[in-house]
């Protein structure tokens, strides 16, 4: 059948065009695969692709027109050749059958089981590229987490609902740091009923493993999906991993009722797949080669986070990106902190000086802060508790700069002590071990001996209340 | 799917489709593709081929689908109901969406912009046997508590029309006739409270008008130091985490326009829901009223279609516009127009146009210019005054100046309220840079503030940025040898400068007293800090010590009077400047041979 018959008559049910089989691929480039003299084929629909070895891939339509249509193959092309290569346009987007059984498998990135046993069955298809979250149904985040990290806790407080990436760089403890908040997560007041989704997208399989053993040791593992796409998978499923954890975190928070927390790591490959792909399709790229819709791309992926009107559950996200050359400036991370609600920095300098978590207070923020602390949510001093840290840490870096110069003896009798609060600060507060789970009555309690060490006059985002009944100075 | 086929899919590249087998489509059309009935729009025509781009998401679209053609451009709906409501790119209102697909939004969906089917009451202001022109206002009616809808004549409906009748006060549905005029030709037109208008076209004023007001925001580092006149422009650019967000938010809030619109352009989805849930339940300091009934939300966030994101700042600005020919001044607030133009080279990326700098299209400046002319104090078709303010939010990547969309908005506002990283690390909000910010505005509004200080504002302000600037370079030295190579009568100007940056620049947006601060207020405020330089200065040239002037318990009145003295309760300043005077006085006398 070619194709102007099939024009001629769009009105034909294209249910029975889908089950077709088409041979013969043009040109292979990359991990796309173009085909020529297709039925019209739909945008985004899935492909079946069945190499000449037998084995069968799935690949999503990124391109199609009258003429040709071009399928990126997320398996890789590998043992491809144009004559031997066959194609099933399914007629749908790529989808993902969900269901609560998920949790406690491990899975690749398009929901295909990786541990053997045979996926959950399920009767609820749902496309992975999600749907836009209508504003006005969605509630405004405002329930507090208690992750046992001060740093954390006190000032840059994670919120159920949240989205709050970690921005780390090679070789520093996100993956230690993101593992401790998932064994200490709780949410104060409440049962709550916690699963976590857990997506790797290029990650080396020890890391994957840190994390499993790390579930394991908790007792947790029977409450973690995992969807695994490791380093030497091939690089195009690292595109769709994060939808299809997504998808699945989705169902147990909105149908299921359930407080997921998303893990994703490390978004930085995921950016790289993209711009392999867009490099390869000849797109014009934008900053550092990415391409220009890479903004609105990582969008999908963090606006699928929140809370919705009359429903119990909720999706937090925690993804780690490694920052290239540990430049916060770099595409990524800038990008992600525009969508994201805040972000918590990694410092290399804290990291060399063995403080953990090696946190960088005054770039790291959590946006929705504000309207989860203070009376009846944490304590009625920690905003001004929370901001008077800000102040008085900032101001010791100008102080620690200018001992640079001049030389600590010739600072003032103020500065010195600033010099002694921000040692404090960060040897007490900042610093704590893997498995030091501090209340946020101890971590207020900290905060308070630390900003002790300042004389009262210079604590002015404090209330005179706050300082009468917790100033130790 | 009904309407006029003016096309079939050729290539579907994400939002960007190629038509064929074009009939008589027109540019900027509205289209509807394949039977789903996915909006989008014409933006290209060559011989028999169009190229489209949807606003919605484009999966399931095949080559071979049909193309419907509605016969009229992308407009926004305009008539009683916009106030109050939340819209996306296009205008379509997102509680309605609701209500048809669920708390997710579904594709295809048609809904109209306001309510066809509340009545409203309407008053008649005109009489059969006037002549009416465009933009005339033939009735009223009172759309909230706090807004009275002027019914106007359509803006595309010519001039010299003679009202034939006119409905009797009473309550109609929009879509309801309410009158009926005749052109000089005899041709008869019926009129109702709704009309259209294509969102890339300015509404037609009468004409330009000088500026002079100053919006008052109730920021006192916008009104004092960099204000910006009704009708003017300007651009908050400040990287992420810098408070672009929560400056645009309180200036929502407070300012003193009559009708807010706040356009939220590819940012974040619970922000949006963040002012929906908490300007219902604000109330405007001036009236007494709920924000809510000023203000018009358009949500577009980051993960919606991109070719709606850059539709949304249209339909907002027509919509402001809409409101400032009824004689309103209007403030248009877009966060962010960086992800705006981010969409523009987008959609320029997928329809493989040459690109200019950083990938984006070389028309970005133009475009730019187009939307900021929109803005302006007008003299409207009816005679009355009107004016759209319109404040930008730029989020430069990687807080970089430099870039293309920062720069060129520069060349086309006339204010600038940078925001510092720095001072947002410091937990300083708002962080408005006063080293890199500027006004254009200065003169425009000077006798507007002079006439609310006596004369004292243009003085003050000009003395304190003298002082900052100065600072500044004391900061060096200090950076250098330190603060004690300083004399005290330096030392003392930092330390003004300090108390200046805490005690006034500074602003807590959660603090029930300090997050609006009256204009009185305001220049109270200025003017007691500037007594304590001139008392200080004078009594250290005199011999007294700056540790004393440090410790004086005033100094700490003075540092938290921003919490302390409340709108209505000014007359406080003026006692913390009588018992400055007199701390000083008593130093002083210490001192003396």
């Amino acid at each position: 059948m070619r194709n102007d018959d099939i024009l001629s008559s769009s009105q034909i049910d294209r249910t029975l065009l889908a089950g077709r089989e088409y041979k013969g691929a043009f040109r292979i480039d990359g991990p796309l695969v173009y085909m020529r003299n297709t039925h019209p084929v739909g945008y985004g629909e899935l492909v079946e692709i069945l190499a000449p070895d037998g084995s069968v891939r799935s690949g999503q339509v990124l391109d199609t027109s009258d003429e040709a249509v071009c399928v990126q193959c997320f398996e890789g092309t590998d043992g491809l050749s144009l004559p031997g290569t066959r194609m099933h346009f399914l007629g749908e987007p790529l989808t993902l059958g969900v269901s609560e059984k998920m949790l406690g498998r491990v899975m690749n990135g398009l929901g295909k089981s990786r541990d053997g046993a045979a996926v959950p069955a399920s009767s609820d298809e749902r496309d992975v590229n999600g749907v836009p979250m209508n504003p006005t149904a969605r509630e405004y985040p405002r329930d507090f987490i208690q992750t046992g990290i001060s740093v954390i806790d006190g000032m840059m407080t994670l919120i159920q609902g949240q989205k709050l990436p970690i921005f780390s760089g090679n070789g520093m403890e996100h993956n230690q740091l993101a593992a401790q908040i998932v064994r200490q997560a709780k949410v104060r007041g409440g049962a709550s009923d916690f699963a976590i989704v857990f997506a790797a997208m290029g990650v080396k399989y020890d890391v994957a493993k840190y994390f499993i053993d790390s579930f394991e040791e908790t007792g947790v593992l029977g409450n973690v999906a995992m969807f695994l796409s490791l380093a030497d998978d091939p690089s195009l499923e690292r595109t769709i991993t994060p939808k299809t954890a997504l998808t699945l975190a989705e169902h147990l928070a909105f149908d299921c009722g359930k407080q997921v927390l998303v893990i994703m790591t490390d978004m930085t490959n995921y950016c790289e797949s993209l711009r392999e792909i867009s490099t390869q399709r000849g797109e014009i790229p934008s900053r550092k080669g990415y391409p220009g819709y890479l903004y609105s791309n990582l969008a999908e992926i963090y606006e699928r986070s929140g809370k919705l009107i009359g429903k119990p559950g909720s999706i937090t996200q925690l993804p780690i990106l490694t920052m290239p050359n540990d430049d916060i400036s770099h595409p990524i991370p800038d990008l992600t902190g525009y969508i994201t609600e805040g972000q918590i920095v990694f410092d290399r300098d804290m990291h060399g000086r063995g403080i953990y978590p090696p946190i960088n207070a005054l770039s790291s923020l959590s946006r929705l802060m504000k309207d989860g602390i203070g009376e009846g949510m944490t304590r009625d001093d920690h905003p001004h508790l929370s901001n008077q840290l800000f102040a008085s840490y900032s101001h010791v870096q100008d102080v620690r700069n200018l001992a640079s110069v001049i030389g600590e003896e010739e600072l003032t009798e103020l500065d010195h002590k600033y010099i002694e609060f921000g040692d404090y600060f960060e040897k007490k507060f900042v610093s704590q071990a893997y498995d030091e789970d501090r209340t946020i009555e101890t971590t207020l309690d900290i905060a308070w001996d630390a900003l002790s060490i300042l004389p009262a006059e210079e604590l002015q985002r404090l209330t005179d209340e706050e300082i009468a009944q917790h100033y130790k100075g | 799917m009904q309407g006029r086929i003016v096309g079939k899919v050729k290539r579907v590249n994400g939002p960007v489709l190629q038509i064929s087998g074009i009939t008589d489509a027109k540019m900027m059309e509205l289209v509807h593709v394949s039977d789903a009935g996915i909006v989008g729009e014409i933006v290209k025509l060559n011989e028999d081929q169009a190229t489209v781009q949807v606003y919605e998401d484009a999966t399931g679209i095949s080559p071979g689908d049909n193309v419907y053609g509605s016969g009229m451009s992308l407009s926004a709906e305009l008539g009683p109901g916009l106030i109050g409501n939340i819209y996306d790119g296009i205008q379509r209102p997102l509680e309605e969406i609701r209500t048809v697909s669920g708390d997710f939004i579904g594709r295809g969906i048609d809904v109209p912009a306001i309510s066809h089917e509340k009545l409203w009451h309407f008053v008649p202001v005109a009489s059969p046997g006037d002549i009416v022109s465009r933009g005339f206002i033939i009735g009223k009616v009172q759309e909230t508590e706090r807004v009275e809808h002027r019914i106007m004549v359509p803006a595309d409906a010519g001039e010299d029309l003679e009202i034939v009748s006119i409905a009797d006060e009473g309550d109609y549905r929009v879509t309801d006739q309410i009158a009926m005029v005749q052109d000089k030709s005899g041709r008869a037109m019926p009129l109702t409270m709704v009309q259209h208008w294509p969102i890339r076209v300015p509404r037609p004023i009468k004409d330009h008008m000088d500026l002079g007001t100053p919006l008052v925001t109730g920021l006192r580092v916008i009104d004092t130091l960099f204000p910006l006149a009704k009708g003017g422009t300007v651009a908050i650019p400040g990287g992420f985490g810098t408070g672009k967000t929560m400056t645009q938010h309180s200036i929502a809030q407070w300012c003193d326009a009559d009708i807010i619109v706040y356009i939220g352009c590819g940012e974040r989805g619970n922000e949006m829901t963040d002012v929906l849930r908490e300007f219902p339940h604000l109330v405007d300091p001036r009236t007494g009223l709920s924000l809510m009934q000023r203000t018009i939300l358009i949500a577009n966030t980051s993960n919606m279609p991109v070719s709606a994101r850059e539709a949304s700042i249209y339909t907002g600005i027509t919509m402001a516009e809409y409101y400032r020919d009824m004689g309103y001044s209007v403030a248009i607030m877009a966060d962010s127009t960086s992800r705006w133009a981010e969409a523009l080279r987008e959609l320029s990326g997928r329809m493989e146009e040459m690109p200019a700098e950083e990938g984006f299209p070389a028309y970005l400046p133009t475009r730019i210019a187009q939307f900021y002319e929109r803005a302006g104090h007008m003299r409207t078709l009816s005679g009355n005054e009107g004016s759209v303010s319109v404040i930008g939010a730029v989020s430069p990547p990687g807080g970089d100046f430099s870039e293309p969309v920062t720069q060129h908005t520069r060349r086309f506002v006339r204010a600038f309220w940078g925001l510092d990283r720095s001072l947002a690390s410091a937990r300083h909000y708002p962080a408005i840079s006063w080293l890199d910010s500027y006004s254009e505005y200065i003169d425009e509004v000077r006798r507007w503030w002079d006439g609310q200080s006596q004369g004292k504002w243009y003085e003050n302000r000009k003395r304190i940025m003298e002082l900052l600037q100065k600072e500044v370079r004391l900061q060096q030295i200090v950076k250098l040898v330190g603060p004690d190579a300083l004399p005290d009568s330096q030392n003392f100007i930092l330390e003004v400068c300090s108390l200046f940056k805490t005690a006034f620049l500074q602003q807590n947006a959660f603090d029930e007293i300090d997050r609006y601060c009256s204009i009185e207020k305001q220049i109270k405020m200025l003017s007691v800090i500037l007594h304590y330089y001139d008392l200080g200065a004078e009594a250290i040239s005199k011999g007294v010590p700056l540790v004393k002037i440090r410790r004086l318990q005033v100094v700490q009145d003075i540092a938290k009077m921003r919490f302390s003295v409340s709108n209505d309760n000014t007359e406080a300043i003026d006692s913390i400047e009588l018992k400055l005077e007199r701390s000083m006085m008593q130093l002083g006398s210490l001192y003396e041979e």
